[in-house]
């Protein structure tokens, strides 16, 4: 088995994240990983079509639209697993028949477009007020040919990577939520990147809370 | 979603306004709201802020085959999509009557006025030429969309390079960025649309209508015009019936917009081009401001991650052993690939069930030509069919003691037992191959 891991010190690249800039949606947010960048905007809980409607929850719908084009099968398998996670922290019974959209726009994609848009998810989310369960974040490892752990890996690192994996954790216990490879890996290296997640997971929700805090303080 | 009605309070309270030159924003009658033109990362990505109207253009390039009537001309493609992030009246991948209309305005506006030199995205005539599509994107909608998507595109459209190529005889080279600098299109002019609405069957004019004032507004007038003074396309809508005089302030109104606005993305192509000359990061991610009580950064950050070896190795061992080693391939005559010979069958079905299964799944293997059973005894059957038809005598004289071969699932004498598969699927490989010959 190869080696994982030699260095003892993963990077983050620098995040930020806005929220409230769009003045129609209930709540919305823009959040940057490196040059990765991805708009978010929620409405809800509003008005149900009767097809969708599920009687003892909020039907949320999850739509993402990527910069060229109409939407692709990446798109679907990415709206499904986005959607996945905030079905599973969002409490929707609270909101019996009503409908929740959350529209996720690309602006910039340099790698770890998924975690980007789970990170964007959870912020405008938050914006928009609904309750939920737990935060969550999306973080994304790469397995270079080396053997060696990347986090928050650039375009080119995940291309030059033997295997891609995103996970979703929550904010409470730090369980992993929603998990997506691609690429071959053995067991051993899947538990390191999951432990590596957990690890980043921590700096990423302490960036959340750093937000809300400056967000309902009185001074810059 | 449906989109929230405007109530009768505040219609009037709008309309009532307007007739005393007064508009909710605190704006003048001929007053635009601030515009802020931003760029993105790559080439040809551009944000444009309206108030808060917010656009955003991505202009993208691809190598086709042109129109027969056309041998020479490269294609413009333009695409307005409404997000339903935009407002939740919008619907997704539905061509709804206001997609459509600003479709086909910024169509007139862009490539009918023939501001871009089509002929210079000519590659190899009636062979190759490029594409120039335009996606743009509306994030927030408050009014006066056109405007803002006819900045957003001609600015991105300004802003975009495209690869450069080389022809030598039949041979067509793309170049990446790296190899040679990417080449800005060839534009002659950039024509801006510019909104009025009117109020009161015409009697009062506004200049870049709000999402509020587009929905009490009786009729609506769009010119696009470029800094020359040059009329490039002009549309009434609303059935209004308009003077003269009126379309002709209009025009003059349209004129001094149209050189401010122009000037302002001149300004904003030139600020991006020193940023980028200067090597700076620049994009999307640089344009949030550290002023606002709403928005955050964090540098890089380093994540200790000493002990996660541990913690893994922890969490194996932890685990239960995986429930059965899974075994390697055997391959006892060369085409023939085996799996898991000696183990129990874990299925627990009857034995004559099993039988049949199993020679379904032997048709499958054939179909599939690769083969991956759960049974415990599988035959993957990649032969060449040539091997097939040379034992087709074989395969005759065994074709009755079908009944026989059934016992392939007590692999006892294993070295019979893969060539009496094998055989079975070569009777059926050779009789599809038989077919695939006829046809």
């Amino acid at each position: 088995m190869m080696e994982v891991c030699g260095s003892g010190i993963v990077n983050l690249r620098e995040f930020g994240c806005e929220q409230s800039l769009l003045s129609r949606p209930d709540g919305s947010a823009s959040f940057i990983q490196g040059d990765t960048s991805v708009l978010a905007g929620v409405y809800g809980p509003a008005e149900v079509k009767v097809s969708k409607e599920i009687y003892d929850r909020a039907t949320l719908e999850v739509l993402i639209q990527p910069k060229v084009g109409l939407p692709g099968v990446k798109e679907r398998s990415q709206e499904q697993s986005v959607r996945e996670t905030c079905e599973a922290s969002l409490l929707l019974s609270l909101h019996p028949r009503s409908s929740l959209t959350l529209v996720l726009q690309v602006l910039h994609d340099d790698g770890s477009l998924l975690s980007c848009c789970l990170n964007a998810a959870c912020m405008a989310l938050m914006d928009a007020g609904l309750p939920m369960s737990c935060l969550f974040c999306g973080v994304t490892c790469a397995i270079d040919t080396a053997g060696q752990i990347i986090t928050d890996p650039t375009a080119t690192q995940e291309k030059e990577s033997r295997a891609l994996m995103t996970f979703a954790i929550d904010s409470t216990e730090h369980r992993v939520m929603m998990s997506s490879t691609k690429g071959s890996f053995s067991v051993h290296e899947l538990q390191q990147c999951i432990a590596v997640s957990q690890k980043a997971s921590e700096k990423i929700f302490q960036f959340y809370r750093d937000s809300v805090r400056r967000r309902y303080s009185k001074t810059l | 979603m449906k989109d929230t009605p405007l109530s009768n309070c505040e219609r009037d309270f709008l309309l009532k306004a307007i007739e005393e030159k007064k508009r909710l924003d605190g704006r003048q009658t001929y007053d635009y709201r601030k515009l802020k033109i931003t760029f993105g990362t790559d080439y040809g990505c551009c944000f444009v802020d309206l108030g808060k109207t917010r656009v955003m253009a991505q202009v993208s390039c691809e190598l086709v085959a042109p129109k027969e009537n056309r041998p020479n001309e490269g294609i413009m493609f333009f695409n307005i999509e409404l997000s339903p992030m935009a407002s939740p009246a919008f619907e997704q991948s539905r061509q709804s009557e206001l997609s459509v209309k600003l479709n086909r305005q910024l169509e007139r506006c862009l490539r009918n006025s023939k501001c871009i030199d089509t002929e210079s995205l000519c590659v190899a005539s009636g062979e190759k030429v490029w594409q120039i599509r335009t996606d743009v994107h509306v994030l927030n909608h408050d009014g006066n969309l056109m405007d803002a998507a006819s900045i957003a595109a001609i600015t991105a459209l300004r802003h975009f390079r495209r690869p450069d190529v080389s022809i030598q005889g039949d041979e067509v080279t793309v170049y990446s960025p790296e190899e040679r600098d990417p080449i800005p299109l060839s534009i002659y002019h950039m024509p801006i649309t510019v909104s009025f609405s009117f109020f009161q069957q015409g009697t009062y004019l506004l200049v870049d209508p709000s999402e509020q004032e587009e929905r009490v507004m009786d009729g609506l007038l769009i010119i696009a015009m470029n800094k020359h003074r040059e009329i490039c396309s002009i549309q009434s809508s609303g059935g209004i019936m308009l003077l003269k005089e009126q379309v002709m302030r209009c025009s003059k109104i349209a004129s001094v917009k149209v050189s401010e606005i122009t000037d302002l993305i001149e300004k904003a192509l030139e600020n991006d081009k020193t940023a980028r000359k200067a090597g700076g990061r620049c994009g999307y991610a640089e344009s949030i401001t550290q002023e606002r009580i709403t928005a955050l950064k964090m540098d890089e950050t380093p994540v200790e991650v000493t002990d996660v070896k541990e913690t893994a190795s922890d969490i194996i061992q932890k685990a239960e052993p995986s429930p059965h080693k899974v075994p390697s391939l055997v391959v006892p005559v060369p085409g023939v690939g085996q799996v898991g010979q000696g183990l129990k069958n874990t299925w627990g079905l009857e034995e004559e069930d099993d039988d049949d299964e199993e020679e379904e799944e032997e048709e499958d293997t054939n179909d599939n030509g690769s083969a991956e059973q759960e049974e415990d005894l599988t035959v993957m059957e990649e032969e060449p069919h040539k091997t097939g038809e040379s034992r087709e005598a074989n395969v005759v004289e065994l074709s009755d003691s079908e009944e026989e071969e059934v016992i392939i699932l007590h692999p006892e004498t294993p070295d019979r037992t893969p060539k009496n598969t094998g055989s079975t699927s070569h009777q059926k490989g050779a009789a599809k191959s038989k077919k695939r010959q006829k046809k």
